[in-house]
């Protein structure tokens, strides 16, 4: 395991908020029928939790599934799990017209937490993030300023946010540039 | 800057979102076509002032493309529907005649 | 001379003293007071001078429609020209500087210009700057660059010591507008329970009706203010927002807010502007109105100011620009003016009205105040230099024949109000001519529409023409109701407080002041102050035929300056119509775009500066090249290595060097970057046989092919190596910037053309770290790793052969190893997870070490891959290249009934024989081919240039041959091997390159195959 490195190695910025990148994540993408009662039962052994409806997530990062698409989920699970997973998920959807993929090391994870989470996403995503719009367990797929990503809160005033492991440096100086100590905009 | 909702994933997406495709329900004209079929395919599109449908790409989203129907010169939109279609929906048709009646658009009306 | 008042200023803070510099000099004002008011404090009377004529100007109103007082703030990294005195709150330690004038503001070179104007009219450019044609670019360019704008750029040197940023907000209704209008339609939006943001872009609420007086529900109108201002901030449905303009409405409820955040404490550490995205679903514009400028000679004379501006200076700042005012209006509204100068201890030596039956109600009251009125009086001249001194009063009606001259040291002037219908036109609200009020307002019945088909924006108050107290006040109420009902809240019953003022007569309107004034006046009478038009030169415009509004604007550049032509648009269509015999409504106005105000061009660009200006892409091993002399290349968002730059050597030498060790020992690329898509399914043989032009579905299992790509038109888009990994899984490589582009191309046909087949893909690229092992002791260096392990994977030919894949261990990593070579060495392109791809890029250095293991970048790459006669997309491609262009007819299949490409291939230009193929070209003297050159032909073409008849797609030195190497399409290139073509390079050299086979290294592939 000593090989393994994470985009920034955990780097974080305390400001207005934390930013903290997350280290790896067991990911995999899977494509199929959601409606498949085969593909159902596959996600739920490999992760917990049954598929969640549209833009919605279900579980954690140690464990959870994100709806992507109408044919996509994105499985959550620890990093180490990883492949025994996929290899039993494949197994277990043999016979159906279904595609899972590891994409664990294909991604960069963050955590956006503190009071002012909601308003340093609201620089950098088109989203409404008042609590009337987002919250509990939405899942949204969008851009952060120049690159894609995806997110959620997993608690009442932190973000978890999933972007491409190259965009990662991008992405950690954008969220603490949003969070600068000065820039709070005191609407959230 | 446009919303288009995503009939996929159910966002109203804002312009920055998507990608706009271009004209929708072209007919692909492959090999063992004639000259002339080929050549509008590939070249031929309308530029109404009106009524207009069109693909968009989710890209920033759920990826998925999927059909709009608006008005060029209002920029009204009569709704979204899916990619999986070679003509504009029932319902599309009935709500652009609501609000344009006497609409056409190629051989639509 | 102007002063600060011993009384009144209700902005100001009198015990905070604030030192600030105007040109260097030391001044001083008060907490709250604007740059403007600070410097009539201090009787700075004049501020700069004007565009064209150099004219003294002073300040002429109170906030953003100010045409005159431009300065340029700060200095070095915090400099900013054309920055208005009247929206700048004053701050310790400002420093202003004057604009459009040398050597100094008091004596002015250009000022020679104002004698000249009877040569400058408008269109003088047009006119002037025409003949003798070689002066255009040696003497009248040259010169107008130098007059052009009216402050300096900043230092290019410097970078904005600031930083910026956007944010995304989403409310029902959004009020623009802080005046007790927007206030009022806030609390009646806020009733109902929508989400409301109210945005206000001066410092302070209420507008102005704490300055015009009245009662509303009794109180006084500041008091009302405060008090709805605290219902509203109780709210938690509201956001109140101030120093925040509403710059822009825009499609679907789209609207732009301009937070200048710290712009009155700068250098504090927060963002100095804050661009505010807004969806909103219904936009209420309580932006009020502004004030027109009279038409008469001298208009421009410093201290001639609009009577609201003076107003608002006497009671908000406690600031007056002269000792003895004249007061000249068409309208009752001015008198206002005339009492709150009176009440603050300033003489009003006369009150002009040009109307012959006076005003009403607030005329007795200034009358009784002893104030001398005059009716059917107009101002024929406004006599002084650098202030007012006299001036001279005719009969309104008449040439301008002088009456009477007076002395007077300011001008209080009115000629009516337009309501600010910026926000309302931006996305296509219309407007209609009011003929009682004299101006423009919103036409409710024609609103911008949004996505619905229906109006999204609601005009309030004044800027819907609602000029009473009493009647804005219950406009704005009903428009905060109908927006939040229009947002999907049902309406809530809220009274609109009582509104009282005095009663005012009706304006009369004056577009020329006298009415028919002679044209001496009439060429001193300023139509726009910032761009120096004048009623001459839009009279001039229309005797000479512009009749369009549009037209007659850019030809005078009425309404062109910054300011963009708040106060000057409506007299000068009113002029324009007036030459024309044409009726206001009929000229029209010009188009209203945003932004309301200038805007900086950091708030607009938000975050995007330095680290983050844009996303560069980085590959694991991205750290290890930047600390090992990498000079890196752009290649989409990615930055690859183009050579590992050493101590002591040159880029040149770099390659050069990383050339040679690769063929003669081992290189490492950091090939992750290479695009690599999974595409599985039942149907996914049939749907890559339709993206390659080549077969795919007949690739065995653990063997690769080299792909090619076209678009449906025909012209090749990518290439790469596929790899088939099992019965309905293949791996497909693209180039470096094309993964996302052709990973979206594959979804774009599976979901909107063959939505029926089986088949999904996935993006894979950044999943793994990919690293190409070249040179004859790549495999060395994997055997030692496996050694090292004590297992590992087979890499010998037989068990990996050319053009075949395997997965397993090399040495500690979980790898998929492809035998592919894009240089024409033995290769090994290895992918381990992106996670361990720094530790396998580390372990191949260290083990590579007796193997004199180097790294090469992406030139090294290039060259080897153009010895070998390879071809690379966007370099033998560019969009209009088919593969028949590169000898590439083996890569098409002809077994396939289709594939995206192939009916295009077959339209008489693609099957043309005379298109230009591919071939090598090789210097006859051995120098390098300039890149892009042109090889020349016989004779000329239509437009008399010279036939080309092919170009230069790859050059290169060939370190490996010592010479230089090229790649062209040449017409019936390879049926003329051996002829020499001629190259003019744009050095004025031509270089001659003989035409040679495009494989200039190994062609038997010997190397390779080992």
């Amino acid at each position: 395991m000593s090989n393994l490195a994470s985009a920034l190695n955990g780097a974080s910025f305390k400001g207005l908020v934390t930013v903290t990148e997350a280290g790896l994540v067991g990911m995999i993408t899977l494509r199929g029928d959601l409606s498949s009662a085969k593909l159902q039962a596959a996600v739920k052994v490999a992760c917990g939790h049954d598929v969640p409806e549209p833009r919605k997530i279900a579980g954690t990062v140690d464990g959870g599934v994100a709806w992507m698409s109408p044919d996509e989920l994105l499985v959550l699970v620890p990093y180490a799990q990883v492949e025994a997973k996929l290899s039993e998920m494949t197994a277990a959807l043999d016979g159906e017209h279904a595609l899972a993929v590891n994409v664990s090391d294909a991604r960069a994870v963050f955590r956006v937490s503190g009071a002012s989470a909601r308003e340093v996403m609201g620089k950098v995503a088109p989203v409404d993030f008042s609590a009337a719009a987002f919250g509990g367990s939405d899942f949204r797929r969008s851009r952060l300023a120049q690159v894609a990503g995806a997110f959620w809160m997993d608690s009442d005033d932190s973000f978890t946010i999933i972007c491409f492991r190259s965009a990662a440096d991008y992405v950690f100086n954008l969220l603490s540039t949003a969070a600068n100590p000065q820039s709070s905009v005191g609407v959230y | 800057m446009l919303i288009l909702k995503c009939p996929y994933c159910g966002v109203d997406a804002e312009e920055t979102e998507l990608a706009a495709g271009g004209e929708a329900h072209l007919k692909r004209f492959g090999p063992g076509s004639s000259d002339d079929e080929f050549h509008d395919y590939l070249f031929m599109r309308e530029n109404p002032k009106g009524v207009h449908f069109e693909r968009w790409r989710h890209a920033n989203g759920c990826g998925k493309w999927f059909h709009a129907a608006r008005c060029t010169q209002t920029l009204e939109v009569f709704g979204t529907y899916s990619a999986q279609v070679t003509e504009p929906p029932q319902e599309i048709r009935d709500a652009i005649t609501a609000k344009r009646p006497g609409w056409t658009w190629r051989e639509f009306e | 001379m102007s002063t600060r008042l011993a009384s009144q200023g209700r902005l100001i803070d009198r015990s905070k003293t604030i030192e600030f510099t105007f040109n260097g000099k030391r001044m001083t004002g008060h907490a709250g007071d604007t740059l403007a008011s600070a410097l009539l404090a201090n009787d700075q009377m004049m501020v700069g001078r004007s565009f064209k004529y150099h004219r003294p100007r002073g300040v002429v109103a109170s906030g953003s429609e100010e045409p005159n007082a431009l300065v340029g703030l700060n200095s070095g990294d915090r400099f900013e020209p054309n920055q208005r005195a009247t929206t700048t709150e004053l701050f310790s330690g400002l420093a202003a500087q004057s604009q459009n004038h040398w050597p100094n503001l008091e004596f002015d070179i250009g000022a020679v210009n104002t004698y000249l104007a009877r040569w400058l009219p408008a269109g003088f450019y047009y006119k002037t700057f025409i003949h003798p044609k070689p002066f255009w670019k040696h003497v009248y360019e040259p010169f107008i660059r130098q007059s052009a704008g009216l402050g300096k750029a900043p230092d290019k040197e410097l970078k904005d010591a600031d930083t910026y940023e956007h944010f995304y907000f989403f409310c029902d209704v959004m009020v623009v507008g802080g005046g007790v209008a927007g206030l009022q339609a806030a609390k009646a939006a806020a009733a109902s329970g929508a989400k409301v943001l109210l945005i206000e872009q001066n410092a302070h609420w209420g507008g102005r009706a704490p300055v015009d007086g009245g009662t509303i529900d009794g109180m006084e109108p500041g008091a009302w203010v405060e008090k709805t201002l605290a219902e509203l901030q109780a709210m938690d449905n509201v956001t109140l927002r101030s120093r925040t303009m509403g710059s822009g409405v825009y499609d679907h409820g789209y609207a732009l807010g301009y937070e200048r955040i710290n712009d009155h404490e700068p250098g504090n550490g927060a963002p100095r502007h804050r661009l505010w995205r807004i969806r909103a679903k219904q936009i209420v514009t309580a932006t009020g109105a502004i004030e027109r400028p009279l038409s008469f000679a001298g208009n421009d004379v410093p201290g001639v100011m609009l009577a609201s501006a003076m107003r608002d200076y006497v009671v908000n700042w406690g600031v007056t620009p002269g000792q003895k005012v004249v007061v000249v209006t068409n309208n009752d509204d001015a008198y206002r003016t005339a009492l709150a100068l009176h009440d603050a201890g300033v003489e009003v030596v006369r009150v002009l009205d040009a109307r012959s039956a006076g005003g009403g109600a607030l005329m007795e009251e200034v009358r009784q105040k002893g104030i001398r009125v005059e009716c059917g009086r107009a101002i024929a001249k406004v006599k002084g230099g650098k202030r007012v001194q006299k001036v001279s009063i005719c009969a309104q009606n008449g040439v301008g024949g002088a009456q009477e001259e007076i002395s007077a040291d300011a001008v209080a002037m009115s000629g009516g109000w337009s309501p600010v219908v910026h926000l309302w036109s931006h996305c296509g609200g219309k407007l209609i001519w009011d003929d009682a009020q004299v101006h423009f307002r919103p036409d409710a019945s024609r609103p911008p529409l949004g996505a619905d088909g229906k109006g999204f924006v609601l005009p309030a108050g004044s800027a819907n023409g609602a000029m009473g107290l009493g009647e804005g006040l219950a406009d704005a109420s009903a428009a905060g109701s109908a927006a939040a009902e229009a947002a999907g809240f049902p309406a809530k019953n809220v009274a609109a407080p009582e509104g009282v003022a005095s009663d005012e007569l009706p304006i009369e309107p004056v577009w020329l002041m006298p009415a028919q004034a002679d044209v001496t006046l009439r060429m001193k009478s300023w139509l726009d102050y910032q761009n120096d038009v004048k009623v001459t030169d839009v009279q001039l415009a229309a005797r000479e035929g512009y009749e369009s509004v549009e037209h007659t604007k850019r030809y005078t550049t009425l309404g062109m300056a910054t300011d963009q032509g708040k106060l000057s648009n409506i007299n000068g269509l009113a002029m324009l119509a007036d030459s024309l015999g044409a009726a206001i409504p009929d000229v029209g106005t010009t188009t209203f775009r945003p932004p309301y105000h200038p805007i900086s061009m950091g708030a607009i660009g938000g975050e995007a500066r330095g680290k983050v200006f844009q996303p560069i892409r980085q590959t694991p091993m991205h750290a290890w090249h930047e600390r090992n002399g990498a000079d890196f290349e752009p290649v989409g968002q990615w930055r690859r290595p183009y050579a590992f730059v050493r101590s002591g050597e040159s880029v040149h030498d770099a390659v050069n060097r990383e050339v040679k060790n690769t063929r003669e020992n081992l290189g490492l690329l950091d090939a992750s970057t290479l695009g690599k898509l999974v595409v599985k399914g039942p149907d996914a043989g049939k749907f890559l046989d339709m993206m390659y032009t080549n077969m795919m579905s007949n690739l065995k299992v653990g063997k690769c092919r080299y792909g090619l790509m076209c678009s449906e038109n025909g012209f090749l888009i990518d290439d790469g190596v596929v790899a088939r990994i099992d019965e309905d899984t293949w791996l497909c490589h693209t180039t470096t910037g094309g993964a996302e582009r052709i990973h979206g191309h594959m979804e774009e046909w599976l979901q909107t053309e063959w939505w029926d087949w089986k088949v999904y893909v996935a993006n894979v690229t950044e999943q793994f770290a990919q690293v190409a092992v070249v040179g004859p002791n790549a495999r060395k260096v994997l055997e030692k790793l496996n050694a090292q392990a004590g297992s590992g994977m087979d890499l010998s030919a037989e068990a990996l052969p050319f053009m075949e894949w395997r997965d397993g261990k090399i040495g500690d990593f979980d790898c998929r190893a492809y035998r592919i070579s894009f240089s024409g060495e033995l290769s090994y392109e290895i992918a381990v997870p992106a996670s361990e791809g720094r530790a396998f890029w580390d372990a191949l250095l260290e083990a590579g070490k007796e193997f004199g293991v180097m790294p090469y970048g992406t030139e090294c790459l290039h060259i080897m891959r153009a010895e070998k006669g390879f071809i690379m997309i966007g370099d033998e491609t560019d969009g209009t290249v088919i593969p028949q262009d590169l000898n590439m007819q083996w890569a098409l299949s002809k077994k396939k009934e289709d594939f995206l490409g192939k009916r295009a291939h077959s339209r008489s230009h693609m099957a043309d024989p005379d298109r230009w193929k591919l071939v090598g070209l090789e210097t006859v003297d051995g120098s390098v081919l300039p890149d892009g050159a042109y090889a020349l032909g016989e004779g000329v073409n239509a437009n008399g240039q010279k036939n080309m008849i092919g170009r230069v797609t790859s050059t290169y030195y060939s370190a490996t041959l010592d010479k230089g190497i090229a790649m062209g399409l040449v017409k019936h290139g390879p049926d003329r091997m051996g002829e020499v073509l001629e190259f003019p390079g744009t050095d004025g050299k031509t270089y001659k390159a003989k035409i040679v086979d495009q494989v200039f290294y190994d062609k038997e592939g010997a190397k390779q195959n080992v």
